[in-house]
């Protein structure tokens, strides 16, 4: 560690992994609910158990995008953070808000908890992935805010490099794109509209500048490619991002009540969308194949490669998949949506998180560059076995979304909803299936931070290869 | 990527592109404004109907079912329900018949215990979405 200050970041990464192993288990008692409709009936029902899921996942990332920032602005700003004692106070403020909030999801009925937060004051409870009580949403910008004025302090403070500024702007958007959050009109159309100012704009937009920002960091420090090359590459693929991602936003306007030019708009943009991150894996691979020195972590070059490569499957390929008009009248709000939002999520967000743990955590425990040979190798495994998972959730999720498209939608004789999702029960079985996979991948993940720990190698003073 | 393309051009695009485009969607959204009271089924929001919006989302409906394919995917979709149960009364009567404990191995609705003003409200909320105009989706009766 060069700066004392990054330390901070330690507390937010073990709070992400930790939320992380929570969401997972909720996932998988989802996965089951599909199959076995009455599990755990009426104590914890689908909608609660997705919520947590849900919100699980977005907390824990943004644990993760805060500790990336925390880890990653002072080296490039060259300094201390501006006030450590500030970030360890707002990672205490959000985890226990953050903590009581799931626990209101699961020990009060949701009516009861809108009651309990007087959610009628300024009603913006009980909408897809903004459920949280109003109060969570002010603390949250709270936090925000404190957070942002932490980082933008230090980095104005310090060396500007493209890295920190651009990580700056995406955090930036992500605070700026909440406060819709709070806007929810009784017109269901505009509610829905501006929804999407925070769901998409966050996902496809700014969060997506977080992921380059972070990404090019971990290559600068472990391939030693010129910063130069390396920034412009950033510039070029958060250019091309934002060029197709906000007019992209479209795609969601189809079926809403919005105009239909919208259909134009939304699939000649969205269809561009894959772009930026195939030239975030060309970016990526280029990188490695000049590496200028062979960095001891390992690992943490995997899962930069990972996510490169699964972000452009997952949102890139997955995404394009159903994107055009034509093809979203009939996949819209099926199981092919599901399979979309695992892997893009996982190889856009989880991946980058997992990335810049991987690489930060070593210094973070005293380490000089990289973990000993036997927890890398460990955790080499459980990335093989989350990616492979997720690939197979993704493909069982599609088989199903393909079938229940053609049994419900396409077909001469449209059945039924539930009809339908009798009829491909067996690919939810062997999705739940491939869910326990992703679960003894992420124990495998969890296990790797104990493992060899006192290895010669993992203490020894490395040479010239670590002083990154 | 040559010499010849430095940093700085690639960050002029960035921000040319990103503020270019802002404005373009800008430009949408408040001709998306001028557009809706054509399709929005506005006039149908009356007291009820936003009481009902708000029971809808008091009780997390979104987090099983979609509204005009949004939300989870594992109950039906509701924003042709309205229609596919031939009116209010048939939404009333399936949320009031769930059973309290559910239905052995199968997927059920919990039991919310609405009251009858509140059965009405949620029914015109649903009745007021049917009437909105989401250019022929869904494809067919069945959501």
């Amino acid at each position: 560690m060069q700066y004392q200050s990054q330390a901070v970041a330690k507390p937010y990464f073990i709070a992400a992994i930790g939320l992380f192993v929570g969401q997972i288990l909720f996932g998988l008692i989802l996965g089951l609910q599909y199959v076995i409709g009455d599990f755990m009936f009426p104590e914890i029902p689908f909608n609660v158990a997705r919520m947590v899921h849900t919100n699980l996942l977005i907390v824990w990332l943004l644990f993760g995008f805060m500790g990336a920032a925390y880890y990653l602005v002072p080296e490039e700003a060259e300094r201390e953070l501006f006030s450590p004692g500030l970030a360890i106070l707002m990672f205490w403020i959000f985890l226990v808000a953050g903590a009581l909030t799931i626990l209101g999801y699961l020990l009060v009925p949701y009516s009861g908890l809108a009651e309990l937060t007087q959610n009628s004051v300024l009603p913006t409870m009980g909408r897809e992935f903004l459920e949280q009580p109003t109060i969570t949403k002010l603390g949250i910008v709270v936090v925000a805010l404190a957070f942002l004025f932490n980082i933008g302090m230090t980095i104005l403070k310090g060396r500007k490099t493209a890295v920190s500024l651009v990580l700056l702007i995406g955090l930036l958007g992500l605070a700026v794109m909440f406060l819709f959050s709070f806007y929810n009109p009784d017109n269901l159309a505009k509610d829905k509209y501006y929804w999407w100012w925070v769901v998409h704009l966050w996902v496809e937009g700014v969060w997506e500048l977080i992921l380059g920002s972070i990404l090019a960091f971990v290559l600068i420090k472990t391939t030693g490619v010129d910063r130069e090359v390396i920034e412009k590459w950033l510039y070029v693929i958060i250019a091309m991002t934002l060029i197709t991602g906000i007019i992209g936003t479209g795609h969601h306007y189809y079926w809403i009540g919005a105009p239909e030019y919208w259909q134009w708009w939304g699939s000649i943009f969205s269809a561009l969308e894959p772009i930026p991150f195939f030239m975030m894996t060309v970016f990526a691979f280029n990188m490695v194949n000049r590496r200028r020195r062979n960095h001891p972590n390992k690992a943490a070059v995997l899962w930069a490669m990972g996510t490169a490569v699964m972000a452009f499957l997952g949102a890139g390929v997955w995404g394009f998949l159903h994107t055009l008009a034509p093809i979203n009248y009939y996949t819209h709000g099926t199981q092919i949506t599901a399979a979309h939002g695992h892997m893009a999520f996982y190889g856009a967000y989880v991946m980058i998180v997992l990335t810049m743990i991987s690489y930060a955590m070593p210094m973070l425990r005293g380490r000089t560059a990289a973990p000993s040979n036997r927890s890398q190798v460990v955790e080499m495994w459980s990335f093989w076995l989350m990616t492979v998972s997720i690939v197979f959730i993704t493909l069982f999720l599609t088989g199903a979304g393909i079938l229940q498209v053609y049994l419900q939608r396409y077909s001469g004789d449209p059945l039924p909803f539930m009809v339908v999702q009798d009829k491909i029960a067996m690919f939810y079985w062997m999705r739940e299936v491939a869910g326990a996979v992703f679960m003894v991948g992420l124990i495998a993940y969890v296990a790797s931070f104990f493992v060899g720990s006192r290895d010669p190698e993992a203490t020894a003073v490395a040479g010239d290869s670590a002083a990154a | 990527m040559s010499q010849a393309f430095t940093k700085a051009m690639a960050r002029n695009i960035f921000y040319g592109g990103s503020v270019f485009f802002i404005l373009l969607f800008l430009a949408l959204t408040f001709d998306t404004h001028n557009a809706w009271p054509q399709r929005d089924n506005h006039e149908a929001i009356t007291e009820k109907v936003s009481e009902g919006k708000r029971l809808w989302e008091e009780n997390n409906c979104i987090g099983c079912h979609t509204l005009l394919g949004e939300g989870a995917y594992f109950a039906p979709e509701l924003g042709n329900v309205f229609k596919r149960y031939g009116g209010k009364d048939g939404i009333k009567a399936f949320i009031m018949s769930r059973p309290k404990e559910g239905v052995p191995g199968r997927r059920s609705m919990p039991q919310f215990n609405f009251s009858d003003a509140e059965l009405d409200a949620i029914a015109e909320f649903l009745e007021y979405v049917s009437g909105m105009n989401t250019a022929n989706w869904p494809p067919n009766i069945q959501g």
